[in-house]
Formats: C-alpha cells, structure tokens, sequence
C-alpha cells in the first residue's frame, strides 16, 4: 500500500468476471453501491427495486490468483411500486440510495431507500437447523401424540447455507418530496433522511416518529428557489451533518444548538468567477453530491464540471478543485437542451482520503490523486476489461489533431453515464456501475 | 445596465460568444438593436427551450423537482436581462399588438437547433412561442397589461383559480397544490393551450398523460 500513491496511473485489474444482468431490461439499471464498513460486503440497488449483496470471498492459499472476489451472496425484492391514492401518482421502486450499518453481531444490517420509504433490512445466516422434535415429524407434519413414546433432545444438524433477508422496520410516511439521501449517525442509533426541501431525523428503533431538523419549503411555493440535493452526517461528530443545495452552498449544522436547524453552524460557498459566467451558472454550480472524508476534516463536492474539496475551517473558497470534464463546458446549450446537464454524478473517498472519484460519460471514471495532483481517466467496458489485463488510462482530445488512442469530444456516448462508484474502506478495491453492469476493480499488488 | 462587464458564454464552439465590450449601453429599447442579433436569437431560443422544458414539467403528475427549480431559475435569469435592455417590453407590446400564428410555435422547434433557420425565423416580428403562453393565458386572467413578473408567475407553479368547493378542499388538504396543477385540472381551465399547437411527437403521450389524468379526477370528483 505504501508505493501506491507512485503508482498513477493506477494498475487496476478487473476479476475474472463482470457482474452483469444477462438482459438488459430498464428494471436492471443499478441505481446505488455501496460497500460496508469492513469491505466485506457490497450492496447494489436497481431501478426495479431490487439489492442484491455481493461477498468477497476469503482468500485462500490454494488459489492465490482469485485473491478475494466478489460473489452473490444474498438478494432480494426491498422496494416494490406503490400507488399514491390520494395524488393519483405511482411511487417508484428505484432504489435511490443504501447505507450499512456497523456490523454488532452476526446478522447484518442495511438501509434502503426509494422515493418515499426507507428500509431497515436484516442478512442473516442460516447454515444449521434443528433435526428431531418430540412434536412433528421431518416434514413438519404434527405427530399423534399416542405414537410418541419417549422423549429425545432435538440436534442442530448443518444444512446448506442460507442467506435471508427480512425488513426489520419500514420508515414511511414522512416525506412529501422525493428522498435524495440517507445517512447513519455515528452514534449507530440514528439517521436522516432528506428529500428536496427537509431533513428528517429518525431513531432506527422507532417508525412511527420521525423529527424534521431542516426544512426550506418557503411559505409560498412560487418563490422556491434553491433545493436540498444531498445531506450526509459527519462520521465522528454525532451531533454534526452536512447538506448541499441547488445553488452550490453546503451549510454545516449543529444539531445542539436548537432543534430546528434552519440556521447553520457553518456555510461553505466558493464566488463566482465572472469570467465564465453563463445562462448555465447556476445549473453547473448545483451539487450533486456530499461526502465527508474518513478523517471528518474535508468534505467533498461534485457539481456538474468540478470536484470540490473543502475544508471544515474555511469557508469562503474550496481547498481543491479537479476538473473532471471541462472539455463539456462549450457544449453546455446542448447538454441542458438534452438533459444531461441535470445529471447527478456522486464522487467517493478512498480509504486514507488521499486519491478521489468520480464518474463521467462514455462509461469513463476519474480519479484525483490529491497529493501527487495527478488524475487519471479509466474506463468501465467489456472491451478494455481482460481479466487481469491492466486498465488502460482513456484521454479525451478536445480539439485539434486527434491522437490514436483518443476519443473526441464529439464522440462521447451520453448516454453511458457513471454515476454511482464506491470505494473500499480500506484495499484499492472500488466497484463502478455502468448502467446495468457492475464493475469491481482490484489494484494490482506487487 | 445590461453590461455588468461579464462576457456572457453559452454558445457552441464556433460561434462567437458576445463580449460586453463591444456592445454600447443599453439604457433604451432602441440600444437593444445593438446587441448582437446571433447573441440575442440564443438567448430567445434558450427562453423557448426552457419554457417548454417547464411546460412539460407540469404536464408530469410528479415532477422532479430539483430540475424544475433549475429550470424556472434558468427562465428568471434571461427575463431579468432582457427586462434590463428592454427586449421584454418590446415582445409583450408586439404581441399586444399583433396575433400569434401558430406556426411561431413549430418554428420554436427549429430555434432549439442553432441552424439557419434559426436566423430565417428570427427576422419575422416577435413574439417568438413564451408569448403564446401569454395568450393563452390572456384570455384566462383577463389582464390588460402583463408585465414581467405576471408572465414569468403564469409558468411558476400556481395562479389564481376560483376557490374550490370546500368539500373538494378537505378532500385535497393534504396534497400540496404546487406540486402540480391539480386546481387547474379540477376546473376545467387547461393552461396548456399553446401544446395543441406544438407538432412534436413526443408531446403526444404527455397529453394522453394528461387525459387519464382528467378522467381519474372526474371519478374521485364524482365520488
């Protein structure tokens, strides 16, 4: 790990397999990852309403190029569509975000979200069962109690492992818009859950209650302005979270200070540069996404052209800024007449906070070495991805002579877009959802 | 001042983007000429888009809300400027004065792609299709003069409908009216006039949409 950083760009290698739907329906699209906290697990939500967790094998020494891939390990329905009766609307099932709990015992936790209802889903294990009741016989069938003529201690006896998914709590019912984000407090006892214009704070034990902390519905709709696009809590401090809005702001709030929090603790927003000032601004300006850093000290931003990362202590300007596709800002007319400019990409966090990501088109990612300040362009397709070839760094030409192994602006498939990766908490290990398929790169070792 | 000494950017590589130094200040209408005709036709087109964008918006029964909220606040930003150099005033005169033919509305279509044609339809008169909506809406507000902000508050969420019957009301407590025009539905007075004249295709289910919509109130109503 410690020659990584030299290693830009990085050698990633695909598995042997890409984990893929066999057929490409609108259900299949993956709409969330998110690794746990270990690493151990992987969870992908889809449009259909659908998680399935992946499980990275243990790493065996018989087998030493497998080096700990990922399985199926459980999957299951956590959404399904409903109607709203009384607006006459369809809710979707898409899954729009997950959130793992630490793991506290065997079983594991995890939060799913759509639109409207949040989640709390339990994994559990099944690998033995009790063989020899008194009462029933091996079909379940109830025994006549006249046949029974001793008693004998039932045995656990091993069975094939079963992995089974039950929704512990369902937390409905609190949001008049549509859910953008969830996230779990570090005191492991609650979360918020945020939708355009407020933040709800829940407890995991208790569905019936939820407490708004955040809202800016103004009185009058028709002066809404500015939008809740996404909030997070910060990962040390439990009384301290993060949200973003449609006009480029992150207001850092202190939930001890009252309990409405409509006035922050702390607002972060970078001026415009009048030099590059369009129709546009504003769109671009939104964030799209929030991340606090492992550390709790910088929090990172994705609007439509940057990746912003901030320090806590300074509020006025971003610590860095990385461009991850400047060469779009000329065709900014065609990309809001298309709809691509209201694309939300989301950006992650490696394990020590040194090296950023986020997506792109053309089933391109990025990647921010935040020390070394290089970046590297990679790309998420059957084509490039040879089991244990290395990734080959993409480059796009932006005018001019176009080199042999550049792709043009105009060449671009817009259509191929990345908008949800995940980085292990700890390995180079990140998974990147390209429509329907999923992508899990391993860094080469050694 | 129409100048704020920003070079406003939006076009594509290739066209010229409008510097702010080249243009003299635009205290009158008659100042608005100077400005750079392909500057201003961009800007028009960008206007037609974004209402029609909005339009269609509304025409969901659950809109995104986020992308409305950009959108509205994209159509604010380019009616404050030409209210500054005095484009604005001049299209809610013109169309006082004139009709509007409904073929304005298929030549926003081609105004959306920046092509010669874009030119060919920018030298006929304003009002360009956002005056169409004024019409429309003329006719249902009955109000004579129409300023600025009167327009811009037609394509925000709400505008003022008959009070519903109280029956009706209770029924609809809950449902928050700005998410979409339900009051306009349940009166009878569809906004979307200007869409029976849009050719595109894909308006075509969006309509159908809004019919089933109709028919559903129509039951619950009678219920």
């Amino acid at each position: 790990m410690k020659c990584f950083s030299r290693y830009l760009p990085y050698i990633f290698r695909p598995p042997s397999t890409i984990l893929s739907s066999t057929c490409h329906t609108e259900a299949d699209i993956i709409s969330t990852v998110e690794f746990n906290s270990t690493g151990e697990l992987l969870a992908t939500g889809d449009k259909g309403g659908r998680v399935v967790v992946f499980q990275r094998e243990q790493e065996s020494k018989t087998q030493p190029h497998r080096r700990g891939e990922y399985n199926v390990y459980s999957t299951f329905q956590s959404h399904e569509p409903e109607f709203d009766y009384l607006k006459s609307l369809e809710i979707e099932e898409k899954i729009n975000k997950i959130k793992w709990l630490p793991q506290q015992n065997a079983a594991y936790f995890l939060l799913s979200t759509n639109d409207k209802t949040v989640k709390l889903w339990k994994i559990s294990e099944r690998d033995k069962r009790p063989e020899g009741y008194n009462l029933k016989d091996e079909d379940g069938r109830i025994r006549d109690p006249s046949t029974i003529t001793s008693l004998r201690v039932p045995v656990l006896q091993p069975m094939d492992l079963m992995v089974e998914a039950t929704a512990r709590r369902v937390f409905s019912n609190a949001h008049t818009y549509h859910i953008n984000s969830i996230s779990v407090n570090s005191d492991l006892q609650t979360y918020i859950s945020t939708d355009d214009l407020r933040v709800n704070l829940w407890n995991l034990e208790i569905t019936d209650r939820s407490f708004n902390i955040v809202d800016i519905k103004p009185a009058n709709m028709e002066e809404l302005t500015e939008v809740i696009t996404s909030a997070e809590f910060h990962p040390q401090h439990c009384h301290t979270f993060a949200y973003s809005s449609s006009k480029g702001s992150i207001r850092l709030c202190d939930m001890r200070q009252a309990a409405l929090c409509d006035r922050h603790s702390k607002y972060f927003e970078e001026p415009e540069d009048p030099s590059t000032r369009s129709f546009f601004s504003e769109i671009i300006s939104s964030i799209s996404d929030v991340k606090f850093s492992h550390n709790g000290r910088y929090l990172m931003t994705r609007d439509y052209l940057t990746v912003k990362v901030w320090d806590l202590q300074m509020e006025n300007k971003p610590l860095e800024t990385y461009q991850v596709h400047d060469y779009l800002r000329g065709k900014l007319c065609s990309l809001y007449e298309n709809d691509c400019i209201f694309d939300k990409f989301e950006c992650v966090w490696n394990g020590s906070d040194s090296v950023i990501m986020t997506g792109s088109y053309n089933n391109f990612f990025r990647m921010f070495d935040r020390n070394t300040k290089r970046d590297v362009t990679l790309e998420a397709s059957r084509e490039n991805s040879k089991p244990r070839a290395i990734l080959k760094p993409r480059k796009v030409c932006v005018g001019g002579k176009r080199r042999k192994d550049e792709i043009s602006v105009d060449s671009l498939d817009f259509s191929k877009k990345i908008l949800h990766t995940t980085w292990h908490p700890q390995e180079n290990i990140i998974a990147v959802a390209a429509t329907n398929n999923l992508y899990i790169f391993q860094d080469k070792v050694n | 001042m129409f100048l704020k000494g920003i070079k406003r950017k939006f076009s594509e590589p290739g066209e010229e983007p409008v510097s702010s130094g080249e243009q003299a200040p635009a205290t009158s209408p008659a100042a608005s000429r100077t400005l750079s005709s392909s500057y201003s036709l961009q800007r028009q087109s960008l206007l037609d888009m974004s209402l029609i964008k909005l339009q269609l918006c509304h025409m969901l029964v659950e809109p995104n809300l986020c992308r409305s909220v950009l959108i509205a606040n994209t159509v604010r930003q380019i009616q404050e400027e030409m209210t500054q150099d005095g484009t604005w005033q001049m299209m809610t005169q013109a169309l006082a004065a004139a009709q509007c033919p409904a073929d304005r509305l298929v030549a926003t279509e081609v105004l959306c792609r920046q092509t010669d044609a874009a030119t060919q339809a920018g030298q006929s008169p304003k009002p360009m299709s956002s005056a169409s909506y004024l019409e429309a809406d003329e006719d249902h507000l009955s109000a004579d003069s129409r300023t600025g902000e009167k327009v811009f508050g037609t394509f925000e969420i709400k505008h003022p409908v008959p009070p519903p019957d109280p029956g009706l009301e209770e029924l609809f407590s809950d449902v928050d009216p700005s998410y979409y025009d339900l009051d306009t539905v349940l009166t009878g007075t569809p906004k979307m006039g200007p869409y029976d004249l849009l050719e595109s295709g894909g308006l075509q289910s969006c309509l159908m949409d809004l019919n089933e919509l109709d028919h559903i109130i129509e039951i619950l109503v009678k219920s």
